[in-house]
């Protein structure tokens, strides 16, 4: 769920803005230093998996179901500086084309999902194939960790922007311990359904994967 | 989730608005959208005359209010949130129908809701009478980065075939029983997403070299003059410029 209208302060806003903006730009650069327009294309079309992916629920407990946020996984696809810029897109898509999202809390969502849970999400991912074994079942296993602390990362981004610019007298403490609490079961969700992608992905096309290499496969003998 | 096909969010049946220039549509959104947001709550005739200023707009643009309202419900769940924070609101409490609500809470929601709303029957206008090619071509016009406007019109020619492709998926696994109930039973859903990926991968590819054999170079190029009368940008101007005075003077009259 995206951030709505009215719900943050317009000098808050227009910060997050311009941070995230700023990371649009920066990932553009990173992007277009080794790749060319061959992956435009690529990318649109990771875009708009990305946005069918998060049209698919999955039960979580007793009648309840939640969607895939999708950052770590495009990140583990196709790489942190395209994945923000996909997942800046589908944001700017949902919110202008299907009002989906405020236009005007656009780069709060941005700020939240395309770039701390996207660049928290590949940072824990890297620290945990550092920690844990080679081989492929283990980038399967740090995906799935990642993708699950990423969620938390972007619900703590969401309460920091509320303790700066929130417009409701509601105790910090209480949104931060909400969003968590919610997050946590919301992130078990992300993390084993980014977890079984990436591991259904391994198994058919290991070189579409960017956050795996064959030189990780453990050396026998 | 915003479900559905992006062709359907364009209302077919030609009015006015769908011939002003959509870098003009585009920029008095943004700029309503955030007088909108900057209207202090406390003034609730602003609302009014905001709701007034989009329900003109939708007439006069030939935009049945009926369709604008049947969209407003992909807003459903961000009001179910609003509806809590009465609840855990600080401060003073009022007592209403025997339940116990923070006034700053109702503050708070009474905010969102109507900035929430406002905000939404803007955009929903906006797609409503844009096609999404000229929708995308506002975005370049604006100097939007010519990548990020590329990866963006990659993503809506192509999202109706993956919505589809993925729909397809779906029939299969339910004509084969498949009913999830238990986490467990997503593992399924998962091996569809990855299936999903390596296909639209693999199209992004196709899509590529049958466009290098078209003799693309890098650009889409503009078929159209990008001239915009200046009456189109007169209409955005005073929209966006009535929106902010509305907001100028809620503060003033606070």
């Amino acid at each position: 769920m995206h951030i709505p209208d009215g719900f943050i302060n317009v000098p808050t806003s227009a910060g997050f803005g311009a941070m995230s903006a700023a990371w649009v730009w920066y990932s553009l650069r990173r992007v277009g230093e080794f790749l060319d327009d061959r992956r435009i294309p690529l990318a649109g079309l990771l875009a708009a998996f990305v946005f069918a992916a998060q049209m698919i629920n999955f039960p979580v407990a007793a009648g309840t179901s939640g969607h895939l946020i999708g950052g770590v996984l495009a990140a583990v696809l196709a790489g942190p500086w395209m994945a923000s810029l996909v997942l800046a897109v589908v944001l700017v898509v949902q919110g202008i084309f299907f009002a989906d999202g405020g236009l005007s809390a656009i780069g709060l969502n941005v700020f939240n999902l395309g770039l701390v849970a996207v660049v928290g999400g590949y940072g824990v991912f890297l620290l945990a194939r550092r920690v844990l074994p080679a081989g492929k079942p283990m980038v399967v296993i740090a995906a799935g960790i990642a993708a699950g602390v990423s969620v938390i990362l972007a619900a703590l981004s969401f309460t920091l922007q509320f303790a700066i610019g929130g417009e409701a007298d509601v105790a910090v403490g209480t949104v931060a311990a909400a969003m968590v609490g919610v997050h946590s079961l919301i992130g078990a969700g992300e993390g084993l359904i980014t977890a079984m992608v990436i591991s259904a992905i391994l198994s058919s096309r290991p070189d579409l994967v960017y956050g795996y290499t064959p030189a990780m496969e453990p050396t026998h003998g | 989730m915003s479900g559905g096909h992006i062709h359907a969010l364009y209302r077919h049946g030609h009015g006015p608005l769908d011939d002003v220039a959509p870098q003009v549509k585009l920029a008095a959104t943004l700029l309503f959208v955030l007088a909108v947001v900057a209207t202090p709550r406390e003034a609730f005739w602003a609302f009014g005359v905001h709701a007034a200023m989009l329900v003109a707009i939708a007439i006069w643009a030939r935009v049945p209010l009926g369709f604008i309202g049947k969209r407003l419900i992909i807003e459903i769940p961000f009001l179910l949130f609003a509806v809590f924070l009465p609840f855990v609101g600080r401060g003073e409490h009022v007592e209403v129908i025997g339940l116990s609500l923070s006034v700053s809470g109702l503050w708070a929601a009474w905010n969102v809701i109507a900035k929430a709303t406002l905000g939404a029957m803007a955009s929903i206008l906006l797609a409503a009478t844009t096609q999404v090619p000229d929708l995308l071509k506002g975005f370049s016009r604006l100097r939007f980065p010519r990548v990020f406007v590329a990866i963006m019109s990659f993503m809506v020619r192509y999202l109706d075939v993956v919505i589809g492709e993925l729909g397809r998926m779906r029939v299969a696994l339910q004509s084969r029983a498949y009913k999830p109930r238990r986490i467990g039973h997503a593992r399924a859903l998962a091996s569809t997403a990855g299936v999903l990926f390596v296909r639209s991968y693999e199209r992004g590819e196709r899509v590529h070299l049958a466009m290098l054999s078209r003799g693309f170079t890098g650009t889409v190029p503009e078929m159209a003059s990008a001239a915009v009368p200046s009456a189109h940008w007169a209409i955005g101007a005073g929209v966006a410029a009535l929106a902010a005075a509305v907001a100028a003077l809620g503060w003033v009259l606070r």
